[in-house]
């Protein structure tokens, strides 16, 4: 399989619609291999969705998305199986194992695929707890975690198998800025450390525009801008001015489309 | 106005044939995954307990009070035709062919059921069942085959533990209580009694129930809309569906046996 | 809660599920053990079995010896052939024993009453019951009844003509 070593993944054309709602109008993406790279846009243009599209869980109506130089639509269960233990996806709730306990969670990748024996697997996950920096909290139950640090279980959970891609599905959403500055920490040392590539889905541009290598943008199912941060800030596209600076007003209207207010006025 | 009534009439048909067919495939696929055997007694034993084992108490309490109103009303209505000595019989018969299977069943289907929904639709909802697919660990054979193989099998043993509790509630009643005659209710009882057509039919009945009430609880759980409204919907439309099912396969089932298969 | 402990539960449940059937078989239905093993066959051919029914008791005096087993009919003659499983302690039937069909009350099913004879010899295993009662069948006893009223009236009559 020859696969082009500079990026792990690639996106061509691709249009993808959810009951007749069209979510991707023709999208074009690289991924560049050991870089940070983040997606943007306003909420509900489909960041997820993307990431759904990579991972293998959703097929695309057209377009080609390859992973590795393999196309992720026409993989076997197998080898969907296969490229998978080599990514890693954190989600947005966590999705941390409600039956489990911090050390099961972070352990579970382990027991599920591979055969090592108990005390290697304690060790391995007490590691990766250190260095997301909660090894002290191993056997709590996850009722009793923050947010931020079910994240950051979750975080080391997803890296237990040293995955080549780490999808991240809006990290920061509703954090505060401490847990915010440690997540953004943890990303960006995780990826330098473990040479990872790593797939940022958010729509928090300043810690974006901080731990990013390279960004793009998505509104209404097109790209409407790419590059590396400094230039995207310069960019004079007023969706992308609008987006990038938060203007309550553009090319995403404030008003929601209404009849002239005098009119409504009169009419009561 | 008449034709866009129709049009909806026919989604509503088209959809209800598409969730059906659904239901099928996603039946086929928890029966047929292959498990991973080092895991599967201890995963299978877990849900045993929390499918089985959590229901007996209510299964048991509700089986005294049924025996008991059985006996009770049973006797008042043969007292008028001096046939008091067949309250055995006619215990043990509307227990073992229809009050046993069927009203374990509801029960099930009201406890262990929407349980089984709402924890699944938990998972659904904060992305667990997504996580796991992500990670290649398959949550059709790790989270749901367990729990059905639970509930199929949980079932009749309930229900068989329901038919004991139930004729002995209703011994109380008629024999220490009522004063029928303790040998002539029991031999009453096991002379009208077969084991195939009475007591093994009613077995195969629970079994059924507890494939189809368990078939729904997983379905819906696992195809809940992913929020806290999706899974309270989810819990009452398996509740609701699997009663009803319940209700007409016993039909089916007791029209079938009947006439000798 | 443990693994063990509730694996151990667990364990219990399902015992006391197969505990109920198994009281279920032989508190409640009378399961009783007659086992393929301690029976043997033997055979009788009957005019008209009237309502008889495989599993239907076979009997001496009201005492239950065994059960039908089959219910067949003989294509050359024409008669029902009914096949019964007795229990082996009741081996000495004698040779000359016949068999009837009754019924049970008045309203009840039908069973198979056996007369036992004065042979010396017992009925072996294949042997044929050769003395058979059919079962008494209520359109026939209505027919005779009004035949002998019928035919008492022309007794009369004629008693009058002489």
């Amino acid at each position: 399989m020859s696969h082009n070593v500079e990026s792990i993944v690639t996106v061509q054309g691709l249009e993808y619609s959810r009951r007749d709602n069209p979510i991707f109008r023709g999208i074009e993406l690289t991924i560049p291999r050991g870089k940070v790279t983040a997606i943007m846009g306003p909420s509900g243009t489909g960041k997820t969705t993307l990431l759904r599209l990579i991972g293998g869980q959703i097929v695309a109506d057209r377009g080609v998305i390859e992973v590795n130089g393999q196309d992720v639509a026409k993989l076997s269960r197998r080898g969907l199986n296969k490229m998978r233990r080599k990514m890693g996806m954190l989600f947005q709730e966590g999705a941390l194992f409600s039956d489990f306990n911090v050390f099961d969670n972070v352990a579970f990748l382990l027991r599920e695929h591979t055969n090592l024996p108990e005390d290697m697997i304690r060790d391995l996950v007490l590691l990766k707890l250190e260095a997301v920096g909660l090894r002290g909290a191993a056997f709590l139950k996850t009722s009793e975690l923050s947010g931020g640090m079910s994240r950051r279980v979750a975080l080391a959970r997803a890296i237990m198998l040293d995955p080549e891609l780490m999808l991240y599905d809006e990290p920061f959403t509703g954090q505060d800025p401490i847990n915010k500055g440690v997540l953004m920490k943890l990303i960006r040392e995780l990826n330098t450390s473990f040479g990872l590539t790593s797939v940022i889905v958010s729509h928090d541009v300043q810690e974006m525009l901080a731990i990013s290598d390279y960004l793009y943008v998505l509104a209404n199912g097109k790209i409407i801008g790419h590059g590396v941060p400094q230039e995207v800030i310069k960019d004079s596209n007023p969706e992308l001015k609008q987006f990038v600076e938060g203007l309550p007003d553009g090319p995403v209207p404030f008003r929601y489309p209404a009849e002239p207010l005098a009119q409504q006025l009169e009419a009561i | 106005m008449i034709v866009s009534r129709v049009t909806a009439l026919g989604r509503v048909g088209w959809e209800f044939c598409q969730r059906i067919g659904q239901s099928g495939f996603f039946l086929s696929s928890v029966i047929i995954r292959r498990p991973k055997f080092s895991q599967v007694f201890e995963l299978f034993s877990e849900q045993l307990y929390r499918v089985g084992v959590l229901s007996l108490v209510i299964v048991m309490m509700s089986a005294m009070f049924i025996g008991m109103v059985v006996a009770l009303q049973g006797y008042n209505t043969l007292q008028k035709f001096g046939a008091e000595q067949e309250l055995g019989q006619l215990l043990a018969l509307s227990v073992v062919r229809e009050l046993g299977p069927v009203i374990t069943a509801l029960l099930f289907a009201g406890r262990a059921g929407s349980a089984l929904t709402a924890e699944i639709g938990l998972m659904r909802a904060t992305q667990q069942l997504d996580c796991m697919d992500m990670m290649a660990v398959d949550p059709l054979w790790r989270v749901i085959a367990p729990r059905f193989w639970a509930g199929v099998i949980s079932m009749p043993i309930l229900a068989a533990l329901f038919n004991i509790t139930a004729i002995f509630g209703g011994q109380l009643v008629g024999v220490h209580w009522l004063g029928v005659d303790s040998g002539t209710f029991w031999s009453n009882m096991q002379a009208a009694v077969e084991f195939r057509g009475d007591v093994l039919n009613g077995i195969i009945k629970s079994v059924v129930f507890g494939f189809v009430i368990t078939w729904v609880a997983v379905y819906q759980g696992y195809f809940s809309e992913p929020n806290s409204a999706g899974i309270s919907r989810a819990t009452t439309k398996t509740v609701v569906y699997s009663s009803l099912l319940t209700l007409a396969l016993d039909f089916v089932l007791t029209a079938m046996m009947m006439g000798g298969w | 809660m443990a693994k063990r402990t509730m694996e151990f539960i667990v364990g219990l449940f399902m015992l006391a599920g197969l505990a109920a059937l198994v009281l279920l078989a032989f508190k409640v239905s009378g399961l009783t053990k007659v086992g393929n093993g301690d029976t043997y066959i033997i055979t009788a051919e009957f005019d008209n079995i009237g309502g008889l029914k495989v599993r239907a008791p076979v009997a001496i005096g009201g005492v239950r010896i065994g059960q039908v087993e089959n219910i067949a009919l003989d294509k050359n003659n024409f008669r029902a052939v009914v096949t019964m499983r007795i229990e082996n302690k009741f081996n000495n039937l004698p040779d000359d024993s016949s068999a009837s069909i009754f019924t049970q009350g008045i309203l009840g099913s039908n069973y198979i009453s056996v007369v036992p004879g004065f042979e010396p010899e017992s009925l072996k295993a294949g042997e044929a019951i050769e003395t058979t009662h059919s079962a008494l069948i209520l359109e026939n006893l209505i027919g005779q009844l009004i035949y002998s009223m019928k035919s008492d009236g022309n007794q009369v009559t004629t008693d009058k003509k002489k």
